[in-house]
């Protein structure tokens, strides 16, 4: 098929695939872009969720206004800072740990050994939960008087008085980065182990046969080969961290000490019910996201660029 | 020697972290009374006394209905709208093509958080709120865009010979999906498919935001909230079996179908 051909053919062609994705960008439109200009609009607004029909714009005002003296809105609010805070020692810390325990795990699985498969299998168990339903679990195998891990942890004498997993603002913020790590790494491993199984064998045989250090190998050519897929699978935890909402709400409902910027936007828009500063919130938390995406793909460009020359 | 008992170490605590806290959560949902607080690892009287009063105490199986009736339109929805644009994306070149595939993978980055009060008023105003046509509605955000993505890169690895004598024979695009494309793609659509199901069967923010009463929760709402005397008290034998009873059939089907679901997600992320 030739590109920009004009022949009639050709045209037909072009006019036939506009109608055939014409739907699905439709549905895209209804479904994402109005919504998401909806938010926006409404973050200038002083709408509250109930009656959103007599919504008036108030300019700035919810991110930043003063009255007497006094600075108002999401941008001067403590609790705001807080939760960017929070969602960024949540993302460096879980997806680090993630990258090391994926990358790990896939070693491990790429090897050969008897009973392969279901250990593969079982590697899969903790992605297929649900979210909310891990945070349920381990929500209980972390209670402070009766959980599980509190028992072992004193049992092997760690411990002397049970710890108060999901109160306590440190031990809680571990608690949260500790339930996604066990949750996501299946997904990094599963990204790794396919990225292992495309380097060819014989590489591995070479340095076998040349003596050199199995650790010497992986840092010197396992991990320059497989290091693109890497950066994808990091890149999509990122993106998918910095939005963490099911966890954190459901281990630790509220909590300041835990709350990421979705938890705040939600907490602002629903049981505050403030649909303006809630909105603007949410805005706020797109803008994070668009800025670290953004961020990202400058970088890779800039680094194929380098590579390139 | 020392290295191998290392390795079989290593091996034994993956699958010991992998499967534990979900047989923690099966020995707890057979414990009642005083038994669920002593913390042991084997259930010294089983019983199923949580099992039926998950289902006694709030419309469980409604929403395990809701829940499947909600996760299967979706799917069906998605593949629908995403196979005949994955054919066009792929197979014709037009200007802004690739701007457009741009733009539906930057969908998939959309925080949910940041569509909610649009998503909201989009619902309420179409007579929506508190159903599941509406929640199925706003779930197309989060499964349309990588159904799209996923389908384009399967439908690219289809050698074009195939659907050539169809264009020689004048068929139409639709004749061609139909005829030529679904008989190869299916596993795709399997490991797409499954994919969507699997995020519409998990999701929880949109379900909690956008239903109101018991009847139309889906499962993940109706987990979170089961709540007992106080905030205190919580029945957690009972929270464990609800788990237990909507992660079994999730992790079999994961198990059954693991070679397509890490097809699609390495489809999804490592060629795109």
């Amino acid at each position: 098929m030739k590109r920009g051909a004009a022949t009639p053919l050709a045209r037909r062609r072009v006019r036939e695939a506009w109608a055939l994705i014409a739907p699905m960008v439709l549905v895209l439109l209804c479904v994402a872009a109005w919504p998401l200009g909806r938010t926006i609009w409404l973050g200038f607004t002083d709408a509250s969720l109930a009656g959103a029909g007599d919504a008036a714009f108030i300019g700035w005002e919810n991110y930043y206004a003063v009255y007497g003296g006094q600075a108002f809105g999401v941008l001067v609010d403590p609790q705001w800072w807080r939760s960017v805070g929070n969602t960024l020692v949540f993302t460096v810390t879980s997806v680090s740990l993630e990258t090391v325990l994926g990358v790990l795990v896939a070693l491990v699985l790429h090897q050969r050994f008897p009973g392969r498969a279901w250990v593969r299998a079982a590697v899969l168990v903790p992605w297929a939960i649900p979210t909310v339903v891990s945070a349920k679990m381990w929500a209980w195998m972390l209670n402070d008087q009766f959980g599980v891990v509190n028992a072992a942890l004193e049992g092997m004498g760690l411990i002397d008085a049970p710890l108060a997993w999901t109160a306590d603002p440190l031990l809680s913020m571990i608690a949260v980065i500790g339930v996604d790590v066990w949750k996501t790494t299946p997904f990094m491993a599963l990204l790794v182990l396919a990225a292992l199984e495309m380097l060819p064998r014989d590489i591995y045989e070479a340095a076998r046969v040349d003596g050199i250090h199995p650790v010497r190998v992986f840092f010197r050519v396992t991990l320059p080969l497989i290091r693109p897929a890497l950066v994808v699978a990091i890149v999509f935890r990122t993106l998918d961290a910095l939005r963490v909402f099911d966890l954190v709400y459901v281990l630790t409902a509220n909590s300041p000490a835990t709350m990421t910027m979705s938890v705040y936007a939600r907490r602002e828009l629903i049981d505050f019910q403030s649909a303006g500063s809630g909105s603007a919130a949410a805005t706020l938390v797109f803008l994070v996201i668009a800025l670290a995406a953004a961020l990202i793909l400058t970088a890779g460009r800039l680094r194929e660029r380098e590579a390139g020359s | 020697m020392i290295a191998r008992a290392g390795f079989a170490l290593a091996v034994v605590l993956i699958v010991a972290v992998s499967i534990g806290p979900l047989g923690y959560a099966v020995v707890t949902s057979l414990e009642t009374g005083s038994a669920l607080f002593t913390p042991g690892l084997w259930p010294e009287t089983p019983t199923g006394t949580n099992y039926a009063a998950v289902f006694a105490e709030q419309p469980f199986a409604r929403n395990i209905l809701n829940s499947i009736a909600v996760a299967g339109g979706v799917v069906g929805m998605s593949l629908t709208l995403a196979v005949t644009a994955a054919f066009a994306l792929a197979r014709v070149s037009f200007r802004g093509r690739g701007l457009l595939l741009g733009t539906v993978l930057s969908v998939s980055m959309f925080p949910q958080v940041a569509v909610l009060s649009g998503m909201f008023l989009l619902i309420r105003s179409l007579g929506l709120y508190n159903s599941l046509p509406g929640l199925g509605l706003s779930y197309l955000m989060l499964t349309l865009p990588f159904t799209v993505w996923m389908l384009t890169t399967f439908v690219r690895q289809i050698p074009k010979e195939m659907e050539e004598a169809a264009i020689m024979d004048g068929a139409g695009p639709l004749t061609i999906i139909g005829r030529v494309f679904l008989p190869v793609l299916w596993p795709a659509l399997v490991s797409t498919g499954l994919l969507a199901f699997i995020v519409a069967w998990n999701e929880f923010l949109f379900a909690l935001t956008f239903t109101l009463t018991a009847e139309t929760r889906t499962v993940p709402v109706a987990i979170a909230l089961i709540s007992g005397a106080s905030a205190h008290e919580l029945p957690w034998g009972r929270i464990m079996a609800a788990s237990v009873i909507v992660t079994v059939p999730m992790v079999l089907l994961v198990l059954v179908f693991q070679r397509w679901i890490v097809s699609g997600l390495t489809a999804g992320a490592v060629k795109g």
